[in-house]
């Protein structure tokens, strides 16, 4: 009775989360590609075939989320990485307030997404906004961050980049601590300068750090919702609005079909962009 | 030895699962059962917590007094939000005996028939007023009673500013557009634009109905039916045109698109600004917030083409509908017949200053109303009022609110604005199954 076998779980015990996973996110997954294609109460449904779809790619109100929502998560995505690589590099030397400025970069992340789009929406606001206030005081007319529909949706990708900055940070962090000292010791050996440690080191042997940051941004950005939500709730019109407020509105108005054809598309969006990304990205890394 | 393992593991994975299931459902027993000791029946009632609930209260507390009938509160979120959940809570079966939702467009889309009960034929029913009576019903059955006095959109105006630039109130669009000049010519804002609450950009659009009716009486039906689109009928079209001309001409306060309603509120009563396009459930707001410049406050309707057809745009208000499976009609319809009655709107107006005339026939008002209730009154005397389009039409596209920022910061033409609306409409109404679509 003491064989090894005999001390394992049985599958059984998979049942109830396996049940969950399939009543609560499969089985309205596989049901979504129906409803995606008919008129939907809720309680009654006619079988419409593609229209929805049609619907939501023609329509100037929703096919105007795809060209945002691609610009929002580009925009977020490469700042994120960039802002995010160079903090890492800088929060990874031997600094005696190291914990201090870490924790200072990282506290946005802690924050309610609804708390800092109402913070940032009021103090963006065109004439007693504190940064146009500030900006009086240097004699410089501001926009109007959330007003101007050229720029804000820009601005709220610029607060949702100030927002996550902090978790790509960590994540450089941890990929820069993690590449070995010999690399560096043989660096000094060979005479190169801070500018060589950075572009032929850190930056190459950091390659799996960016591969999730680039990942984990991108995805998020595409999926974006609720700091849009807070700030502008998709305008002024529709100008701010993604494919997810999008999606959320739709269902507000009652439009079931209509918004899960919408989830069925961020669905295909999503990975249609994410897949071959991460295959590519997969392929550039290198082994320590 | 095995065998009894592999049981005890089906059993205690079944155990798990039961309990996660019990975690789910809801208390069902807790709603709606008579208390066995008193004979005490109790009705649910599902509000939301947008309103000023102490005149429904006052009722409600009378109503447990005389007739034993105990009401217990449920609050729900308002806006498209609240929509949400009532639509979840009636296709689950789990509403409440009582209902507040809004008349008209939205209770319409609901599936009345389905859903709550016809009260057609109570004799309490014929004391409401008719314009209020088509709001509360879907294909001639009346199914709800009106819960609180109408409302009307148009246009709140600062006195004090007409005054000081010698301005009358204007009969005709015309007319207030040169009113507005002068304001602006006189450096103030002539209109408050609140469009960060993109609902309030609609209000220029809807109060208008009545000017579209004036032109074409059977607008509503004929939009209903997929006859008239907004576009391509001038003078419902119109209504968006006098949207965008408030932008052009520069009217709007120069932040329009981050003030919010409550902004816009301040501006109007602190003469910041001289209009505001609103309907009249800000009063109270008014009236809690600016108590002291309330008497400066003045409405008039939003004027039309002609002196002659000037007229105001009501809004019915929301009414109480009766869960069709409630386990207690006879008790509802109780509830309902004290709501209309004379004494149950006393004690409601007592606690609530009217935002409108009532809508129940032969109830009377006090003196002490809002000045700019008394300005809407003699619109309701002379019959010169029209409900607005989503109180006659069961179809309202619920992009409007954005729409309506588009056309009124200048991002799209009136014209464009009007076609898109019409798309938005016809999804409406294809959701609906409605005739002709």
């Amino acid at each position: 009775m003491t064989k090894l076998t005999n001390r394992s779980y049985t599958y059984y015990f998979l049942l109830p989360a396996g049940i969950i996973y399939f009543v609560f996110f499969l089985l309205p997954t596989i049901m979504s590609f129906f409803f995606s294609m008919t008129w939907w109460t809720l309680t009654d449904w006619k079988f419409i075939g593609f229209e929805n779809f049609i619907t939501f790619l023609t329509e100037p109100s929703l096919n105007i989320g795809f060209k945002n929502t691609i610009i929002y998560a580009v925009v977020t995505c490469t700042l994120k990485v960039i802002l995010g690589l160079l903090l890492g590099v800088f929060l990874s030397q031997k600094l005696k307030t190291i914990g201090f400025v870490r924790s200072m970069v990282f506290f946005p992340t802690l924050l309610s997404t609804i708390a800092v789009g109402m913070a940032f929406a009021m103090m963006m606001h065109p004439t007693q906004g504190l940064i146009n206030t500030a900006l009086k005081i240097v004699g410089i007319t501001g926009p109007d961050w959330l007003g101007d529909t050229t720029i804000a949706l820009i601005s709220v990708a610029l607060v949702d980049v100030w927002k996550g900055v902090g978790m790509a940070t960590v994540i450089f962090i941890a990929g820069i601590m993690s590449i070995p000292e010999d690399y560096y010791e043989a660096l000094a050996i060979d005479g190169g300068n801070s500018f060589h440690k950075f572009w032929n080191i850190i930056v190459p042997l950091s390659r799996p750090a960016m591969n999730s940051v680039i990942i984990l941004a991108f995805i998020g950005g595409l999926r974006s919702f609720d700091l849009v939500w807070a700030m502008t709730k998709g305008g002024p019109g529709f100008s701010t609005d993604l494919i997810a407020s999008i999606i959320y509105k739709q269902y507000q108005g009652g439009f079931y079909g209509l918004s899960t054809a919408g989830n069925v598309i961020l669905f295909v969006v999503v990975s249609a962009l994410a897949f071959p990304l991460y295959a590519f990205l997969n392929k550039k890394e290198v082994d320590l | 030895m095995k065998a009894k393992k592999k049981i005890f593991a089906v059993l205690s994975s079944a155990a798990l699962f039961a309990g996660i299931l019990a975690g789910c459902s809801s208390n069902d027993s807790a709603s709606g059962d008579k208390d066995e000791d008193s004979g005490q029946v109790t009705l649910t009632l599902l509000v939301d917590n947008q309103s000023n609930l102490d005149g429904m209260k006052a009722v409600t507390d009378a109503i447990e007094e005389k007739y034993d009938i105990k009401t217990e509160y449920e609050l729900r979120p308002g806006g498209g939000e609240g929509d949400n959940l009532v639509k979840t809570r009636l296709a689950t079966g789990d509403m409440t005996d009582l209902m507040a939702y809004n008349s008209g467009s939205l209770f319409q889309a609901l599936n009345p028939e389905q859903n709550f009960l016809d009260i057609s034929e109570e004799s309490f029913v014929e004391t409401i007023m008719d314009d209020a009576k088509e709001a509360l019903s879907s294909n001639g059955k009346v199914y709800g009673i009106p819960a609180a006095s109408f409302m009307a959109g148009g246009w709140f105006y600062n006195k004090k500013i007409y005054e000081e630039l010698g301005l009358s109130v204007p009969k005709t669009w015309d007319e207030l557009m040169s009113n507005n000049e002068k304001i602006k010519e006189a450096g103030k804002t002539a209109v408050i634009g609140s469009y960060k609450d993109s609902w309030t950009a609609q209000v220029i659009v809807l109060a208008d109905n009545y000017n579209v009716l004036q032109q074409h009486p059977s607008f509503a039906e004929d939009f209903t039916a997929n006859k008239a689109k907004i576009a391509d009928t001038p003078g419902a079209l119109s209504s968006f045109e006098k949207l965008a001309e408030v932008y052009d001409k520069g009217y709007l306060n120069e932040d329009f698109l981050a003030t919010g309603y409550e902004a816009g509120l301040q501006k109007l009563a602190e003469g910041e600004g001289a209009h505001y396009p609103m309907l009249s459930f800000a009063l109270p707001m008014l009236q809690t917030n600016y108590a002291e410049e309330l008497d400066n406050i003045g409405f008039f309707p939003q004027p039309g083409d002609s002196a002659d057809e000037n007229g105001l745009t009501v809004w019915v208000p929301g009414g109480v509908f009766v869960n069709k499976n409630t386990e207690h009609p006879e008790e509802a319809k109780k509830w309902m017949e004290f709501f209309v009655s004379q004494e149950g709107n006393d004690l409601y107006n007592a606690k609530i200053t009217p935002q409108g005339p009532p809508a129940i026939k032969g109830v009377e008002l006090s003196d002490d109303v809002y000045g700019a209730v008394k300005d809407m009154l003699p619109y309701f005397e002379s019959g010169k009022t029209a409900p607005a389009l989503e109180f006659l039409s069961p179809v309202k596209g619920p992009n409007l609110p954005q729409i309506a920022v588009e056309v009124g910061s200048g991002i799209s033409k009136a014209k464009a604005g009007a076609e898109l609306y019409d798309k938005d409409v016809e999804k409406q109404a294809k959701q609906l199954g409605l005739e002709g679509w």
